[in-house]
């Protein structure tokens, strides 16, 4: 009977984990019906991207105080995660600190682990101060109404009690407290406990080392549901993000085929497309992009990175006088059908329409039409995301399916179709400031 | 002011000689009243510093920058297959502009069409002058003046020019105040993305007011700008707050191009 706890702890852990993998490669399925985009080149400057802005958190100290405190958290998750591996082996193999026989080194560690898992429960309060409290204007926003603010503080809960128990835990081991070594915040907390009998102590340990992994193995499996999926995914997107200037947009190779052929004078204008007849049923490529499927794989693995932070939106000017557009909004709306996307494939097998799309149902027009392209959402991400590019490639699909610009929009460019101007300026006045 | 130089590329092509430089004029530094000043401070620098340039003049075209931003992208791409025609069979190599949609779209967007040139903004090109020496910043019509410099994003973020305009209005002997949004955290001005040619979307308050509050917090003498749309919607913005009399909105080339006329 003494194997029991050890069982009981192997499929405690292989359910957590199994099942994290399951959503894993749901992920990785709902990522990959977007669009190819080739973004095997430079690795070299992907790989220090990936190491500058997501493992180095170069971009989260532009705002310094949200940025130190992100690094406290970020720091423990990184180093405390060690521990963990002490956990499952003592879980597994029922032994009690594994480790301790690292002697000096094992010392180091707890008291790092210990530090450390403090530094993470201060900053994790004043993050929960900052949402609930001072109520700061990035988080209030409508698009942060209901699940998405629950959901920030569920998260902040998670990592508080997670801390809470790894401390109780070393308070409460008595030989670990005789030991007298490594104990640099459990040893503050263990008098709380003094005067309990030492099988209560030993019930109460065993009780918040358990809690603990279970703990962990449920965040695991709710990051899947949360935003907080940025923790793995923000190293992905900082990699494969784009690296061509901000101002660059892609070329649609339809469009340049297109363009081409209309250019080219030996062309004849009333021959069958090429192909047509031996690629009879294959139907036009569209446009830019009304849904989630017409979008790149990268635009799609940015709506799962997306941590909700509100940087972008914050420094959107549209945003800032008061327009309907956010870009953080764009990225929540992509995800979000991106998973209703995925919740069909799983009911049918494969995606069965269902008359809803990206644009309308989730995004609006007039979100759309309100960017200036200006890049500030881009810049602001601390994750590489570029919200700008979903926005372009929805105007795309407005403009060229539907020729559904706004009035002034269709005024503009039809002066550069009739006169290489978006005014309506005759091409031959070019030339006429000189003498004026 | 002289008389203005402004050789066409034809007129070069005929006489058998090619400039150093195209002078990528652009569609508001053509047409827009205000813009045109900007173009004519600029010919007057190259007149001044000897610069070998021509002009597309009635060959130009838009590059296609707003219909693109606007999804359109046939009529970009036409634009752009257009203008790499004319600008390829000139055989242009260089390129400089004064308005940095231009610019972003000659130097970002027309090489994977076909387009292949050194492109510059034209604070970098007068920058590079004055770096060479052909081109001396005297007077000091401006000295002592407190100018604070708005960052076009297709200059700025998009394409991270921030040095080279600011760099040459510290020359003008005078002080240089940054806006607390400046440089890669700039404010829009409100006119990119097509967003010039079409009313803004409900909101509580314009983009350009906004930023000239950022701009006027500073008490600034002159607003400098780099670009001719931000030159609009910030003299627009000095406007709407009566400030007109009191604060001008200024290209950097009508900067240096007026210090020495007193």
């Amino acid at each position: 009977m003494a194997f029991i706890p050890n069982i009981v702890f192997a499929i405690v852990l292989v359910l957590g984990i199994g099942f994290f993998v399951r959503n894993v490669r749901k992920l990785v399925r709902n990522i990959r019906t977007g669009k190819p985009v080739d973004r095997s080149d430079h690795r070299r400057e992907r790989l220090a991207n990936m190491a500058r802005i997501a493992l180095g958190q170069q971009k989260m100290v532009v705002r310094p105080v949200a940025g130190i405190l992100h690094i406290m958290v970020y720091l423990g998750f990184i180093v405390i995660n060690l521990e963990v591996l002490e956990i499952i082996i003592d879980g597994l193999l029922g032994t009690h600190r594994v480790f301790s026989s690292l002697g000096g080194f094992y010392t180091v560690l707890i008291g790092t682990f210990e530090i450390l898992a403090f530094l993470v429960l201060v900053s994790v309060i004043v993050f929960w101060i900052r949402r609930n409290i001072i109520r700061l204007q990035r988080f209030r926003k409508p698009e942060m109404k209901g699940w998405p603010k629950n959901d920030g503080n569920l998260i902040l809960y998670f990592e508080m009690v997670l801390m809470v128990l790894f401390l109780v835990m070393n308070a409460t081991d008595v030989p670990f407290q005789q030991m007298g070594r490594g104990n640099v915040i459990s040893g503050i907390i263990a008098p709380w406990f003094g005067g309990l009998p030492e099988a209560t102590l030993h019930l109460i340990e065993r009780t918040a080392w358990w809690l603990h992994i279970v703990g962990i193995l449920v965040f695991l499996n709710y990051l899947y549901y949360s935003k907080h999926l940025h923790i793995i995914l923000a190293f992905p997107n900082t990699y494969f993000a784009g690296l061509a200037p901000k101002g660059q947009m892609d070329n649609l190779e339809a469009v340049t085929k297109e363009v081409k052929l209309m250019m080219d004078p030996n062309a004849d204008p009333f021959a069958a497309p090429a192909g047509a007849e031996g690629e009879q049923g294959e139907m036009p490529e569209k446009f830019g992009a009304s849904d989630v499927s017409d979008l790149n794989w990268v635009q799609l693995l940015s709506a799962y990175t997306c941590t909700e932070c509100g940087r972008c939106t914050s420094e959107c000017p549209a945003n800032q006088t008061g327009k309907k557009l956010s870009p953080r909004k764009i990225m929540m709306d992509t995800r979000d059908r991106l998973e209703e996307v995925g919740k069909n494939i799983d009911n049918n097998g494969t995606f069965v329409a269902d008359n809803k799309s990206l644009l309308d149902d989730y995004i609006t027009r007039e979100e759309l039409w309100a960017c200036t392209s200006c890049n500030a959402c881009v810049e602001a991400c601390p994750v590489s995301i570029n919200p700008l590019s979903i926005i372009l490639d929805m105007r795309r699909y407005l403009v060229m399916e539907q020729s559904a610009a706004p009035a002034e929009l269709n005024n503009m460019m039809t002066n550069i179709e009739n006169n290489g101007a978006p005014w309506p300026y005759n091409q031959m006045d070019r030339l006429n400031w000189k003498n004026e | 002011m002289g008389e203005l130089k402004v050789p066409t590329m034809a007129e070069m092509m005929a006489e058998g000689k090619q400039p150093e430089v195209l002078f990528w004029v652009g569609c508001a530094g053509s047409f827009d009243d205000r813009a045109k000043k900007i173009t004519k401070a600029f010919v007057k620098l190259l007149n001044r510093a000897g610069v070998e340039f021509a002009v597309l003049g009635t060959e130009e075209s838009c590059t296609g920058d707003p219909a693109r931003r606007a999804g359109n992208e046939f009529l970009f791409q036409m634009q752009a297959m257009t203008n790499i025609e004319v600008l390829n069979g000139y055989e242009v190599s260089k390129i400089v502009t004064a308005c940095p949609h231009c610019f972003n779209t000659l130097k970002n967007e027309y090489p994977s069409l076909g387009g292949n040139y050194k492109v510059m903004h034209h604070t970098q090109f007068l920058k590079s002058l004055l770096e060479e020496g052909k081109l001396g910043i005297e007077g000091g019509k401006f000295k002592g003046k407190r100018i604070t410099y708005h960052d076009p994003c297709y200059l700025g973020r998009a394409n991270g020019v921030y040095e080279a305009p600011r760099d040459l209005i510290r020359r003008l002997d005078v002080e240089l105040v940054e806006m607390r949004k400046c440089r890669k955290a700039g404010l829009c001005c409100g006119a990119g993305g097509a967003q010039m040619f079409k009313e803004p979307e409900k909101g509580n308050k314009d983009v350009n007011v906004e930023r000239t509050e950022q701009a006027l917090e500073t008490q600034p003498d002159i607003i400098a700008a780099g670009c001719p749309f931000c030159n609009t919607m910030m003299t627009d913005g000095v406007k709407s707050k009566e400030k007109e009399a009191d604060i001008a909105v200024m290209d950097v080339a009508e900067l240096i191009a007026n210090a020495d006329e007193i």
